[in-house]
């Protein structure tokens, strides 16, 4: 029997994994064999992770960064391949949700969120894929949402929304210049999971009523619904899916 | 260690399952521990493909000679799998066909023949499995094979009414997906790009077809055995639960262009 999903000798650096998708990617690669370079700003929290990673019988690297500092992504990547030698498997899954009405966004609210959720993503791409094409394998999976191609009528998400339709297109174009080295770019599209990032929000009963009505399923993601789709593209076999955007999310996006 | 992608236990109905990609969809599901219904319409090589199944996994199948447009027959190949397994699980609808041609040479016998196979075949599948299997055991996976013609025109293969039946599949899929999301059923849609099978290996390997990866497939080259497998096990299994209606190209970043 074929083990089509075995990660095992490969190592994965996986960005925003203190807390929320990331460690649920993180543990979902982990599970496969993977071992891991966990990436965030709050140590404490990394700390953590590292042990239930480390649980899972696989090595664990923790590195505090702010994504939002070009400097500080191009010295995470160097220390973990310094590490670990290589990286195979790019997470980029830090992200923000800052938001407000269109008409009176603060530029700070703005900026920040292309700093965090657009321009991090193509540094890390970047200085990742330099390892990458010289070893001539790689699998990107950028974090995307339903709103990479929907927007939202509940909530006031133009900063968001863009920077997530822009990881659309960073995906698609990624993926055709690097397709020749061995490497795949692709995206996953959650809709709503439980996070710190949603919990005000997924919380409110209003919310759960948004939810019956535009998702055939009628609920929010669920702990481990992520895993697979991330397994999918991070393993050998996926290698003919490239530029590529899996949504996950009970059917949001087919209505 | 999590195991998400075990089918062990589940039944899985293939059509198009006499040669090419089919088979090879049979055979990934089949190594996860999934028992096969292997439809075709011709019953000498159907069979061929269940021994070797059972031969080389170990599996459970069931070969029954079908033609998906004929409602007689979709029902009586469910009742069959039912009697014999007393669930269905998981339906890849992979049959189709497509002819080449320009439009303004397409007779309507053409045109309303692929569309009958494509798109009436793949939806009276799913009616017959979801009615009676499905819907009943509260829990699905329907894999509806489109192609990357679903999606996108073309202009070296003319094909109008494949690209309309396959589109209609995408679309299809989308509107299952609304229907049957609070039931347990998904309802997704692998959209394969050009894949070397017995039938297309010689075709592709021309010069032309060469030059044209070249410069419309990122990957520069066309799918191989093997790299449709994993995408058809993650829908089929119990990893994709909160997948629904979702269209995933296989075909080496060409949609992507």
């Amino acid at each position: 029997m074929k083990n089509y999903f075995d990660l095992t000798g490969r190592v994965a650096l996986v960005t925003g994994a203190s807390s929320g998708l990331g460690v649920q990617i993180a543990k979902a690669l982990a599970n496969q064999g993977a071992d891991l370079a966990i990436v965030a700003r709050r140590e404490s929290k990394l700390l953590a992770v590292k042990e239930e990673i480390e649980a899972l019988g696989v090595k664990c690297y923790i590195h505090c960064c702010d994504v939002s500092n070009v400097e500080e992504i191009k010295q995470t990547v160097k220390d973990v391949e310094a590490h670990y030698g290589k990286i195979d498997i790019l997470c980029n899954n830090a992200g923000i949700g800052l938001f407000d009405a269109a008409e009176k966004q603060s530029d700070e609210i703005w900026q920040t969120m292309m700093h965090v959720n657009l321009d991090a993503p193509y540094y890390f791409s970047r200085e990742v894929a330099k390892g990458m094409i010289e070893r001539g394998y790689g699998r990107i999976i950028m974090t995307g949402s339903i709103h990479s191609t929907v927007g939202m009528m509940e909530l006031p998400l133009s900063a968001y929304a863009t920077t997530k339709g822009g990881i659309r297109m960073m995906v698609k174009q990624l993926a055709t210049e690097w397709a020749k080295y061995g490497i795949t770019v692709n995206a996953i599209g959650p809709a709503y999971f439980p996070s710190e990032m949603t919990s005000d929000v997924i919380g409110s009963s209003d919310f759960q009523e948004v939810i019956k009505a535009r998702c055939p399923m009628g609920r929010a993601g669920r702990d481990g619904e992520l895993d697979g789709a991330v397994i999918y593209f991070a393993s050998e076999a996926s290698s003919y899916t490239t530029g590529q955007l899996l949504s996950i999310d009970g059917g949001w996006t087919a209505i | 260690m999590k195991n998400y992608f075990d089918l062990t236990g589940n039944v899985a109905i293939v059509t198009g399952c006499s040669t090419g990609l089919g088979v090879q969809m049979a055979k990934a599901l089949a190594n996860q521990g999934c028992n096969i219904v292997v439809l075709a319409r011709r019953q000498k090589l159907i069979d061929e493909v269940a021994a070797d199944l059972t031969k080389e996994y170990g599996v459970e199948t069931l070969a029954v000679a079908c033609d998906i447009t004929s409602t007689e027959q979709v029902q009586a190949v469910v009742k069959a799998a039912m009697d014999k397994f007393g669930r269905i699980d998981i339906l890849i609808n992979n049959a189709g066909t497509g002819g080449v041609a320009p439009a303004e040479d397409i007779t309507d016998e053409v045109l309303l023949n692929e569309i009958n196979i494509d798109l009436v075949g793949t939806f009276k599948m799913a009616r017959e499995v979801a009615k009676n299997a499905m819907i009943p055991a509260g829990y699905g996976r329907i894999i509806n094979i489109a192609s990357m013609y679903g999606l996108v025109g073309n202009k070296i293969a003319p094909a109008a009414p494949y690209h309309a039946a396959k589109g209609g599949v995408v679309n299809l899929t989308r509107a299952l997906a609304c229907e049957w999301g609070d039931k347990g059923i998904t309802v997704n849609t692998i959209c394969p790009g050009y894949f070397e099978t017995p039938l297309t290996k010689e075709t592709l390997q021309s010069e032309f077809f060469q030059n044209y990866a070249h410069t419309m497939i990122p990957e520069a080259r066309y799918g191989v055995d093997g790299e449709l497998d994993t995408a058809a096990i993650f829908f089929a299994s119990p990893a994709s639960t909160y997948v629904n209606g979702a269209v995933l190209p296989v075909d080496g970043g060409y949609t992507s262009l």
